[in-house]
């Protein structure tokens, strides 16, 4: 598709994506389309680190869950507007990351996931047993009744709807930022070959990082909007193994290494994740990880690269 | 057989007396293995070694010393007189230093030219800048048509060059070639070689890996020959051949002229 | 906290952890086969549980006595997962190779959810029950019997890959693919015999924690985890070496559940491996 195009047809998208809540006023569309918006926005920062950088992170609810229970334990201990619980979160967030990262990158390929596994384990479980910050009741966000614009409240759920469309075109941005910089070049020679992008002058540990602190911070911006929407948080809705897979899943379906795979990816398996609970009632929860696993294996086996490229493969026999 | 070009200064460098790689008394022993064993030979700027040396030699894994992917258990690396000995790889390619591989490792998902960016990224940011460094590094070896084709598309031949470019656009002043030849089919072998030859007379200094005698003694001002992880000779190329110690180490290997 | 307490935490680690060594040497021995790590390990111990229960549940059959049952019945399993899945991504991307187990992991997990539910299950009355003492100890029989018999797995499993010739070929093909087809072994058939091994294991450990331990679709990961903890503790690749490796971890779990908090022993178990890793990423006696 020639640039212009491509620009035009991006801005329609755009345009109606802004109408959308102003056309289909229900809240129950609303609501899926925020939960696209916000899957979406994890999977790309996660792709930042895994698709790009190909470092494969099996834990990263772990920033998910910082953003959520910093901004949460900011508003309820000393009042901070969640906004600035929000920056807070991401700064902890990659403060986080780092520290992860430093012994975790020593290790490669499958000794990496795991790591990345058991370190999501020993924050979740620290989570669940640290009282002082709610333990495995959780913790509620004080309603606010002030309907001040910093209370990050809002009665009229549309505002969450812009705000989580903002957050996925920040992931995006900065996606597409790096993706074309020398940062991206290096990320993708990492993932590529981590010997010869060293022989090349990468300093890959530092790299690494770089990718690690992007993915955490952005993943964190997610956690803090999602605590401010549902107003409930506990160890089990932020940072569960479930949920690291589950971002995986967003963008290996949709196409990881690409920019827009995970929106790709996200655009499917919601709706997806709702058809099979309306469809199959109370088993439902069972029965859409049941379609998950089996979309992950065909994947994985037919075209790792998800969707984008099964895309990319068409367009290239019709030329 | 012509005679190989003098070589032009090199890029400036400091240090002393003229040596531009300095290897003293590497060892490295793998467990019970001993692969290098107190190794010690000069470069000079702009001079092209080649080594040699039957499998198990040591060879490859001298030069994962030299490029900081082993530590050697004794000995120590001057380039240009400051030690790198126990740099990291990509720190001691920022001194100046570049290489191949001998199993290749282009980066698959990228293209030709993306390839060699990666390498040009040394020397700029700017990816515009860092595309038309690429490109002149892939005019240098031959593979400019090849640009916008995916790595993994290309012959061996083919990927060998690219590898030497990635290597190049990153502007070394010492460059490792571990395995020209090897692989390659018999017509590619004069292309390359010449290659080789023209990288040097730009003046970066080569050290070459290479199990093809004719190439190595076709192009080499100076031969170090290995045996069993150690130096059995070191000098011009028809002493290095005509040496009792390297004829026995190849002993039924005949050296067709 | 006294000594005898503690002895008492020694022991029990000692008796959990060459359960977690049976469970783990599956896993390595895949691994030593073919890099690939079965994520899906987890599952396949679930399964046995969940096959040694409904044998209990439906036929009476005792876990003792269905056991050569479950074993069987997991090794076809595993050679079903390498001749359906695993057979596609031997030379695919590490991405893919990743999420083919995961996602077998996930789909196993949920089946297993959707077909008995959440309930927790456990075998009634077996054949061996209660307790002895041994010096002031009380050591439970069904643990016991289940260390005993994952140890002699163990040495069984030892015996077949040292001194047998299908074991000697296993062996020659984790060493080195291509001579070893060159010598004539039938690669695939390595392949599938690693799985079926290697998913037999963990059907025999599997019956074996039925004696005594609930039974529910998700029973399974935290012992991958902790096998996943033992495998690269001990090298991965590296069978007799899990056996150590797995002694070590039972023991740390215990014993920080005793001296620090029981909630929290996974994550001293955890902070152990990634210490170890961090000093030897090859693990204790791994080969990198």
């Amino acid at each position: 598709m020639p640039r212009g195009t491509k620009l035009a047809a991006g801005l329609v998208a755009l345009v109606l994506l802004l109408a959308f809540p102003v056309i289909f006023t229900l809240p129950y569309p609303r609501d899926v389309m925020i939960r696209i918006f916000l899957y979406a926005m994890l999977a790309t920062a996660w792709n930042v680190l895994a698709g790009y950088c190909g470092q494969i992170s099996l834990g990263h609810a772990v920033f998910f869950g910082t953003g959520a229970y910093t901004s949460t334990i900011l508003v309820k201990t000393v009042g901070l507007t969640p906004w600035g619980g929000m920056l807070a979160g991401a700064v902890l967030a990659v403060g986080l990351s780092q520290v992860i990262g430093f012994p975790v990158f020593r290790l490669r390929g499958h000794y990496f996931a795991i790591a990345t596994i058991a370190v999501g384990e020993i924050v979740q479980t620290l989570m669940i047993n640290w009282d002082w910050a709610g333990g495995a009741r959780g913790l509620f966000i004080p309603i606010d009744r002030t309907g001040s614009l910093l209370a990050f409240q809002f009665r009229d759920k549309q505002i969450y709807y812009y705000i989580a469309l903002g957050l996925l075109l920040l992931a995006l941005w900065v996606t597409r930022r790096i993706e074309g910089s020398r940062t991206g070049y290096y990320f993708r020679a990492i993932r590529e070959d981590q010997d010869a992008a060293a022989s090349l002058g990468i300093p890959v540990a530092r790299y690494k990082q770089r990718a690690m602190g992007l993915s955490a911070g952005l993943t964190a911006l997610g956690g803090t909007f999602y605590a401010q929407y549902i107003l409930f948080i506990d160890p089990e809705s932020v940072m569960p193994l479930s949920l690291s897979i589950l971002i995986c899943l967003v963008a290996v379906l949709g196409g990881v290494g690409t920019l827009w795979g995970p929106l790709v990816g996200a655009a499917i398996l919601v709706p997806l994740g709702e058809a099979t609970r309306i469809y199959l009632g109370g088993t439902g929860k069972a029965i859409d990880l049941l379609i998950y696993g089996f979309l992950i294996m065909v994947i994985s086996v037919i075209q790792p690269g998800g969707i984008m490229a099964l895309a990319q493969r068409g367009r290239r026999r019709t030329g | 057989m012509t005679e190989p070009k003098a070589p032009r200064p090199a890029l400036s460098h400091k240090g002393g007396d003229g040596i531009l790689l300095d290897v003293r008394g590497v060892t490295k022993r793998f467990g019970g293995l001993t692969a290098n064993k107190d190794i010690s030979f000069h470069v000079a700027p702009g001079e092209l070694v080649g080594i040699i040396g039957p499998n198990g030699a040591g060879k490859s894994t001298l030069f994962d010393v030299l490029t900081g992917f082993q530590p050697p258990d004794g000995g120590s690396v001057l380039l240009n007189g400051q030690p790198i000995t126990r740099l990291r790889p990509d720190e001691i390619s920022r001194l100046g230093v570049g290489r191949t591989f001998q199993k290749l490792k282009p980066f698959n998902q990228m293209t030709v030219v993306e390839n060699v960016m990666v390498g040009a990224f040394q020397k700029t940011t700017h990816p515009a800048e860092a595309r038309t460094h690429a490109l002149e590094a892939l005019e240098q070896v031959g593979l400019a048509d090849k640009a916008d084709a995916h790595a993994r598309v290309l012959s061996t031949g083919q990927r060998k060059r690219l590898e030497m470019a990635r290597a190049l656009a990153s502007r070394p002043r010492l460059l490792l070639l571990d395995e020209v030849t090897g692989g390659v089919d018999q017509r590619s072998i004069p292309g390359l070689v010449e290659l080789v030859r023209s990288l040097n007379a730009t003046g970066v200094a080569l050290v070459v890996i290479e199990h093809n005698m004719r190439v190595i003694m076709g192009i080499s001002q100076r031969v170090v020959a290995l045996h069993l992880g150690e130096v059995i000779c070191d000098g011009p190329p028809q002493a290095v051949m005509n040496d009792h110690r390297v004829i026995e180490a190849y002993l039924g290997r005949a050296y067709a002229s | 906290m006294t000594a005898e307490v503690l002895l008492q935490g020694i022991v029990s680690g000692l008796l959990m952890g060459l359960v977690y060594a049976l469970i783990a040497a599956g896993l390595s021995l895949i691994f030593g086969l073919m890099e690939i790590v079965n994520f899906a390990h987890g599952e396949f111990l679930m399964l046995a549980m969940f096959s040694t229960y409904w044998a209990w549940a439906l036929w009476r059959l005792d876990p003792i006595v269905s056991l050569p049952l479950t074993a069987a019945a997991l090794f076809l399993l595993g050679v079903a997962t390498y001749f359906g899945l695993i057979r596609w991504i031997i030379g695919a991307p590490m991405l893919a190779q990743i999420f083919a187990t995961f996602g077998l992991a996930i789909f196993l997990r949920s089946a297993a959810q959707a077909l008995w539910g959440v309930d927790f299950q456990l075998v009634k009355d077996p054949l061996i029950q209660g307790r002895i003492s041994l010096g002031g100890l009380f050591i439970g029989l069904p643990q016991l019997a289940a260390s005993v018999g994952a140890l002699l797995a163990f040495v069984f499993l030892h015996w077949f890959i040292s001194r047998t010739e299908m074991g000697l070929a296993l062996q020659a093909t984790a060493q080195d693919r291509q001579a070893a087809s060159l010598m004539g072994i039938n690669t695939q058939r390595m392949f599938a015999l690693g799985w079926g091994i290697g998913a037999a294991c963990v059907g025999v450990a599997g019956a074996l924690l039925t004696i005594f331990f609930y039974v529910f679709p998700d029973v399974g990961s935290s012992f991958a985890l902790l096998a996943y903890v033992t495998v690269a503790l001990g090298g991965f690749g590296n069978v007799p070496g899990t056996l150590v490796a797995g002694v070590v971890v039972g023991l740390i779990e215990t014993l920080s559940g005793l001296l620090i908090a029981p909630a929290l022993k996974y994550v001293a178990v955890f902070l152990i491996y990634l210490l170890v890793v961090l000093w030897r990423p090859q693990g204790l006696f791994g080969r990198f």
